[in-house]
């Protein structure tokens, strides 16, 4: 372990001790030696380390001029010559999250300096910044300091004498996303069949990959009159026009089109095709009401059973799109949907 | 592919008849075939009239 490390220690105004929100407009100042709870993140280094100053900035400061705050910041600490940043915690405060989130991520990359802080989970701070920087779990106010100053402690010595960071879980840290080889006693197959088992008995287990979290969306009220209402199609089977003119990508979708079928009766494979990967088009592309029912749902607005069907066709590939991708392009479907006032939409999935 | 969408959290799901033709059946004639497209979809329409309180998985309609 390297002796004497140097730190320099970000705060807000508040945990500074300069004012309350009525000072969160201050610029940054600097001061030596440790301020507030850098006094206990002094009293756990010890002889191991020492906080050479501490950089106090107002929250609203760095939120309105954030480039130029963290410059700023950055030009305070050099002439200390420090070997880490630790900043905050911040606990739940919003901006203070963003801004020590913001510090340590310049120092890591303009600076070459590895940095540590703290927040809350609902903090905006972690999401933002988690990935980029180490961030101990705090609870949700001040009351927990004692805890997270004694995480972000552990993580700086660590950093500082280069040892192997532990799981997020052992150490106390959100995950960054980080996948790391490691050798164990137990082969995949084993640790597999572990899981299945005990996920099977209802019994807990740890995923060894962080899983993405669905959403639930409460479902919208059913339709009432069925004959008066606008139906509209819809797919992520990858249709397009023959020959693909507007060039729409067949996997890892950015984007969707709509297709305009306003007297049309029946999808011709003259017209159109599939353009995915991820399945075998054939079908589809021989007769593309396999894919979008158009010929039945004319049949049924012929036959009133539904108001009308919608004039337009909306179609993406869905293989291998991201969740983010695939976010954004369901919101755009069904802004437009909604502006043209469409009650249901019948989607078809591969 | 229904456990997907299940797993995605679509509120109203139906089994299609087939990953490679989700509407059709390339086993049956092509008036049977739109039989079983307007079968499927008949029942997707019944499934916007219905009202739910969490996802459902509806039965195979055919």
């Amino acid at each position: 372990m390297s002796p004497g490390l140097r730190a320099v220690h970000y705060l807000n105004q508040f945990f500074g001790g300069v004012g309350g929100e009525e000072k969160a407009s201050e610029g940054p100042q600097v001061k030596d030696g440790p301020i507030g709870p850098g006094g206990a993140l002094q009293g756990l280094l010890k002889e191991r380390g020492e906080i050479v100053a501490t950089i106090i900035c107002g929250d609203n400061y760095f939120a309105e001029r954030t480039e130029k705050a963290v410059e700023e910041v950055l030009q305070m600490m050099t002439p200390y010559r420090p070997d880490m940043v630790i900043a905050g915690p911040a606990f739940n405060a919003g901006r203070y999250g963003m801004a020590c989130g913001e510090v340590c991520k310049a120092a890591q990359g303009k600076l070459g300096i590895p940095a540590v802080t703290g927040m809350y989970e609902e903090n905006p701070g972690v999401d933002l910044y988690k990935r980029a920087v180490y961030i101990v779990k705090t609870s949700d106010s001040a009351r927990g300091m004692a805890e997270a100053a004694s995480r972000m402690v552990n993580i700086a010595l660590k950093l500082i004498a280069r040892e192997k960071i532990g799981r997020p879980a052992e150490e106390g840290y959100f995950p960054r996303g980080i996948i790391r080889d490691e050798r164990t006693d137990k082969s995949a197959a084993e640790r597999a069949v572990s899981m299945v088992l005990a996920k099977i008995k209802g019994e807990p287990f740890e995923p060894e990959i962080e899983l993405p979290k669905f959403d639930r969306v409460k479902p919208p009220a059913a339709i009432k009159d069925l004959a008066s209402a606008k139906i509209a199609l819809a797919t992520d089977g990858g249709l397009v026009p023959r020959g693909n003119p507007d060039k729409m990508e067949s996997y890892k979708s950015t984007r969707f089109a709509s297709y305009n079928i306003k007297g049309i009766d029946s999808l011709s494979s003259k017209d159109f095709e599939a353009n995915h990967i991820g399945y075998e088009t054939e079908f589809i592309d021989q007769d593309p009401n396999r894919l979008v029912p158009l010929d039945v749902m004319r049949d049924l607005e012929k036959e009133g059973v539904i108001g009308k069907l919608h004039d337009k066709v909306y179609a993406t590939a869905g293989v291998a799109t991201s969740l983010a991708n695939s976010k954004k392009i369901g919101q755009g479907i069904a802004e437009q949907l909604k502006a043209d006032g469409v009650d249901g939409v019948i989607l078809t999935s591969t | 592919m229904t456990p997907i969408a299940v797993m995605i959290g679509a509120n109203r799901i139906i089994p299609g008849a087939g990953v490679v033709h989700p509407l059709g059946n390339i086993d049956l004639d092509p008036k049977a075939e739109k039989t079983l497209r307007r079968a499927i979809v008949e029942k997707a329409l019944e499934t916007l009239q219905t009202e739910l309180t969490e996802q459902k998985l509806f039965p195979r309609p055919v």
